[in-house]
């Protein structure tokens, strides 16, 4: 007898033992599930994973198939780099934020655009009103963003930017900032989120219709591979995937399944596999199973490495590497009871770096009611530097590695997630299964399982549908001033009545011509810009040309 | 037999948060209510002549962006304008407690946070029909 029929024979044995006493002693529920709703079982062991091979699947870290990690001694190394995601009413005031943050020992800047900045619209766009500085910083031209970088040296700090539709404007405002501080392009550390697919099925925040979307993503690869060379061109997000309401599984496949789309059109822009792809990173969330969540993050690791070396045939290991930022999950925070966020934040924190993140965002308490505070973003800061410095979660590398229930869970995970990319696949591939609204209602009919689950009990949230208190309502909010839309509208004029409008005329005028061409449309981007041509003015030539997406409203 | 409630369910604004829409339509529609969704970033002119055009009892506002106190006003304004006073106006999302008074005084009827069971809002429709 081999020792994993040994096994298993022991564990009938155990099974039936265990059953029989079931009828005395029961389990706490019929059926056990991970957050996601994936069965779980009562015991794992060995005989789980008798189906595959340590150095195959698991393999040593900073090699691949990566499973372990991308780099080979992780945070040994050094830390993660704690990145909050900031910003909010005007440049000056977002500035000031992160003087803040860099001060409180955060390592990296994250900037949150407000919703006409995502879109595209100026501060005094009709369709601006109520929105300009709610959710980020307002930028309507180069002038905001020097304010927005001042004193901040650009060589010095990495920089994440929350921008997607209009990403390769904002990236050529941050070029043409770093080049009057004396900063060359070749300099420049940081993200563009960059990242139109899931805009599409999950946050919504697109302007031009797929294929031109898709033009615009690679001509940034293209240009910045030479002129940008350490910036990382896209963060393509599953977190946004997971907040309207997907599983774990489903998070994974469909944001590696956006990624091939895009490795697909850069290739057939002509570009060669790994000029871009060690460039490409990736963005997930972190809820609050921990070991589902360590699993999502080890398996999307292990699928890409092999979508990237056998489907595409990089030769390059840099173009295996997912190397991914974390957020924790903001649809998990409640408003009831909001200083047991804190609690869940530093689980899915735990989880995300058990899981081997890059960098990592920890979303303050009040997030279900308000913008933060500067409080409560200390907080969520320092919940990082505890997992860090005091846990001991970051003395070895992937410490959860041979726990038989989260390598199990990690084999599922690919398994399943390889399925939901097989289907995308026989749709025509992401672009197409989005435009067929597939991955819209896969991801719809997942959140109102939820909700439904929540409101039946059949899923616990604390707070919210158990251990409730009467509680009164909370008590100094962060408020935007409302009138940073008129004041921002006032900098817009003057700076309209300032700038030279020949050369703004000029600059549009040549960029409305590359649009029609198949030209890289970065260049004559980074030379409005550089006119103080505005964001707005930018996309009205693109609109022109390009037209707008008309949504697919499913429910 | 009773007539059946025709909802608006409308997403005003730019912010693209919409599972809470779209939960929230698909509810009310299993609670046997007819419901239209409007897909993302509607101008207050575009909610309310969809809802007369639709010819529905609720307009059921989701807004994620905090330009609340901005928009949802401005869709009781218009309706006013209208003269439409029939239709029960209610609102969603990210919205703090603070600006609900603010917002009732404007003609929304209710304001429904996170974490509001669907139930209760199909409650509350059932039983604050303005016809």
């Amino acid at each position: 007898m081999s020792g994993n029929d040994k096994l298993k024979a022991e564990l009938e044995r155990w099974n039936a033992g265990v059953d029989k006493s079931l009828a005395k002693h029961p389990e706490r529920r019929k059926d056990f599930v991970t957050g996601s709703k994936a069965p779980v079982g009562r015991l794992y062991t060995p005989a789980d994973l008798e189906s595959r091979e340590y150095l195959d699947d698991i393999g040593l870290p900073g090699e691949f198939p990566f499973t372990r990690g991308v780099q080979s001694t992780m945070y040994r190394g050094r830390f993660w780099t704690m990145r909050q995601y900031a910003g909010f009413a005007t440049a000056e005031e977002s500035n000031k934020r992160y003087k803040f943050l860099l001060e409180q020992g955060q390592t990296g800047l994250s900037v949150a655009f407000d919703l006409p900045t995502q879109i595209g619209y100026d501060s005094d766009h009709p369709l601006s009103a109520g929105e300009v500085g709610k959710v980020g910083v307002a930028i309507d031209s180069l002038a905001d963003m020097e304010t927005l970088f001042d004193g901040i040296p650009l060589d010095k700090v990495s920089t994440s930017m929350t921008i997607n539709a209009p990403a390769a404007v904002l990236l050529a405002m941050y070029i043409a900032v770093a080049e009057k501080q004396g900063v060359t392009a070749d300099k420049l550390n940081g993200t563009i989120q960059n990242d139109i697919l899931k805009e599409y099925v999950a946050r919504g925040t697109y302007i031009f219709p797929p294929e031109p979307s898709m033009r615009l993503i690679t001509d940034i690869f293209a240009y910045c591979s030479k002129e940008v060379p350490a910036w990382n061109t896209i963060s393509i997000s599953g977190y946004h995937i997971r907040e309207a309401g997907s599983t774990a599984v489903q998070e994974v496949a469909f944001t590696l399944a956006d990624g091939i789309a895009y490795v697909e059109a850069a290739i057939k822009a002509g570009l060669d596999v790994d000029d871009f792809a060690p460039r490409l990173s990736f963005f997930f969330n972190a809820h609050n199973d921990l070991f589902e969540e360590v699993a999502k993050f080890r398996a999307a690791r292990r699928l890409w490495a092999r979508v990237m070396k056998e489907r595409f045939g990089a030769k390059n290991p840099k173009s295996w590497m997912l190397r991914f930022h974390t957020q924790t999950g903001g649809s998990t925070l409640t408003a009831q009871q909001p200083d047991n966020n804190v609690v869940r934040v530093a689980i899915q924190a735990l989880a995300a770096v058990l899981g081997g993140t890059q960098s990592l965002h920890t979303n303050s308490r009040d997030e279900a009611l308000a913008l933060p505070t500067e409080e409560s973003v200390r907080i969520a800061l320092r919940t990082q530097q505890i997992i860090a410095n005091e846990s001991g979660a970051a003395e070895t590398v992937d410490p959860l590695a041979g726990s038989y229930y989260v390598e199990s869970l990690t084999n599922r995970i690919e398994d399943e997630a390889w399925n939901y990319i097989r289907k995308i696949d026989s749709l025509g591939g992401a672009v197409k299964a989005i435009e067929h609204g597939f991955v819209q209602q896969e991801i719809q009919d997942a959140a109102y399982a939820y909700q439904m689950d929540v409101e039946s009990g059949e899923r616990v949230v604390v707070g919210l549908n158990k251990f409730q208190v009467k509680e009164a309502a909370p008590e100094g909010l962060l408020r935007v001033d409302p009138s940073v839309g008129a004041s921002q509208a006032a900098k817009l004029g003057a700076l309209r009545a300032k700038r030279d409008s020949s050369k703004v005329e000029t600059a549009l005028a040549a960029l409305k011509a590359a649009s029609k061409t198949d030209a890289n449309l970065m260049p004559p981007i980074v030379e409005a810009v550089k006119a103080y041509a505005t964001l707005g003015e930018i996309c009205d030539v693109l609109r022109a040309t390009f037209g707008e997406y008309q949504q697919k409203v499913t429910i | 037999m009773e007539r059946t409630i025709r909802v608006l369910v409308a997403k005003p604004g730019l912010d693209g948060h919409d599972r809470g829409a779209k939960v929230i339509a698909r509810a009310l529609r299993d609670a046997g209510m007819e419901v239209v969704y409007t897909g993302l970033r509607q101008t207050p002119e575009q909610i309310v002549q969809a809802a007369v055009q639709e010819d529905v009892d609720v307009i059921a506002m989701s807004i994620l962006s905090g330009a609340h106190n901005h928009l949802f006003p401005r869709v009781t304004e218009l309706l006013a304008e209208k003269k439409v006073d029939d239709v029960l106006v209610i609102g969603g999302g990210v919205i703090p407690e603070g600006d609900y008074e603010f917002l009732k005084s404007r003609g929304i009827a209710a304001i429904f946070g996170p974490g509001t069971p669907t139930a209760t809002t199909v409650e509350f429709i059932r039983t604050h029909l303005k016809r």
